[in-house]
């Protein structure tokens, strides 16, 4: 199930509906519960698309509230709340300078995706995960055979790479593969 | 008070206050005060709140003067803290102000709303068309001016003050055009809030100078949760990218990133005791070279 959150609106439900400038620890959290009742109500597994499009501004207090403590809650931990996959969209230059600050002080990485552009990986991620990520974007889905081959690697170490990839929702996994987050929206 | 009126000149009005018990009831004198800068006027009013009996000050005899800090909005606040003396002008604001942002109160989260909803609009022009900064430097220094904010919230324990303003230095730099931003509260300072974190361990050097090494230049906070500290470290960063300046007093110690332009010292130890936090962070106009 794909679902899309417009960030903007959950900040004028949760806190005020004059604001439109995510500022401050307080207001951070506020959307951040808002966005975490709007995943209660989708299934067991899914993936929000939370749309920046309309966020004025967004400083590293509440980009740590807001993405890191969700990121955090669904994608790092051993025994994730549910099976959520998130893409984050339409971020401008100033949100990204929030939002990689934050994932690079709790080592935490995710899929940004520009209004009609490419998805993109950003935060911490080594290089072997990178290159496996985007090579999954090329093909368009693989098993964990199909990316060894693409990418001459030991079978065994591309399916420990796509399953760390998946453990960090980086990638969908289902039963015919592993799919990039971007293709499935675009699908 | 000194005729002019700015983060080093205000050390003179701190050293006269720290002789004086807060039971006492003073004059602030700036009748021969031509000139403040945005930290002068935020200083001003936590002055004012550090007094068990109101205190008193005097209108600036000049009218240049007066005129601005009315349209700075020091004497809307002014009047709720002092017994004012002299004519206060009538507050009017000028379609070429450089005030960036009137000297506002920071007291509530809601108040860092209206701060950056305030500012957005009148920085763009300022910050592109007088300092020829990149247009996504607005984004970022009302960033800057929301983490600063919220220091005072989150670490002040008391509310504060906050005052931008852009102006062009006579003499330093060229006479370049420079941006400032001033955030003065008088709640706990950075000492005593590192001392109530539960892991805080003091050792003989412990004291307002080691307190804002810590926190400015090493990232240190009261809080456990590793994402905190991530404001301060964000405005170091927005400092370096654009050659500014930030310095930070907190009860008797001064510290200051300082930038190639300037001559300051990095570390001022020993100064007049004096509460909370004073924050200044310059951002010059960009040249050619920069």
């Amino acid at each position: 199930m794909i679902s899309h959150i417009d960030v903007s609106s959950v900040l004028r439900r949760s806190v005020c509906d004059l604001y439109s400038n995510l500022v401050t620890r307080p207001t951070g959290a506020a959307v951040r519960i808002g966005i975490e009742h709007h995943l209660d109500e989708i299934g067991d597994k899914s993936l929000a698309v939370l749309d920046f499009t309309h966020v004025g501004l967004l400083d590293f207090s509440c980009a740590d509230e807001i993405v890191a403590k969700l990121l955090m809650q669904y994608v790092s931990v051993d025994i994730p709340r549910r099976e959520v996959y998130f893409v984050f969209y339409g971020m401008n230059e100033s949100h990204m300078d929030a939002i990689e600050a934050v994932l690079e002080r709790h080592g935490l990485a995710l899929v940004t995706q520009l209004a009609g552009g490419a998805a993109q990986l950003i935060g911490t991620v080594d290089g072997e995960e990178r290159k496996a990520w985007e090579k999954i974007c090329e093909m368009g889905s693989a098993l964990p055979a199909d990316l060894a081959a693409a990418m001459g690697m030991p079978a065994d170490k591309a399916a420990k790479t796509l399953e760390t990839l998946w453990r960090r929702r980086l990638v969908i996994r289902q039963e015919s593969g592993y799919f990039p987050l971007r293709s499935t929206i675009q699908s | 008070m000194p005729p002019s009126l700015d983060d080093k000149s205000f050390e003179l009005i701190f050293d006269q206050l720290a002789a004086v018990p807060p039971d006492v009831k003073i004059l602030l004198d700036a009748r021969r005060t031509r000139w403040s800068s945005p930290y002068g006027l935020t200083a001003l009013l936590a002055v004012a709140q550090t007094r068990l009996e109101r205190p008193t000050i005097t209108v600036p005899e000049n009218d240049d003067t007066a005129s601005y800090w009315g349209r700075a909005s020091f004497f809307k606040h002014a009047d709720g803290l002092y017994d004012i003396s002299g004519r206060v002008p009538r507050a009017r604001q000028s379609a070429e102000s450089s005030v960036l942002l009137e000297v506002t109160p920071v007291v509530h989260t809601q108040d860092i709303h209206t701060v950056v909803d305030n500012i957005q609009q009148r920085a763009h022009a300022i910050l592109q068309e007088k300092l020829h900064l990149q247009s996504q430097i607005t984004m970022r220094f009302t960033m800057v001016l929301s983490e600063i904010c919220q220091n005072v919230i989150e670490h002040a324990g008391a509310g504060g003050w906050v005052a931008v303003q852009s102006y062009k230095w006579q003499q330093r730099l060229g006479g370049r055009n420079v941006v400032v931003i001033a955030v003065c509260d008088t709640g706990m300072g950075f000492r005593k809030s590192l001392e109530s974190s539960p892991s805080h361990r003091p050792d003989d050097r412990w004291g307002d100078r080691m307190a804002l090494e810590e926190t400015v230049m090493r990232g240190v906070t009261r809080f456990r949760d590793p994402g905190r500290g991530q404001g301060l470290a964000g405005v170091k960063k927005f400092i370096g990218t654009w050659h500014g300046k930030l310095s930070v007093r907190s009860g008797t110690a001064r510290i200051a990133v300082v930038p190639s332009w300037d001559q300051d010292e990095p570390m001022f130890d020993n100064l007049a005791a004096f509460p909370g936090s004073q924050v200044q962070i310059t951002i010059p106009e960009r040249m050619g070279d920069a």
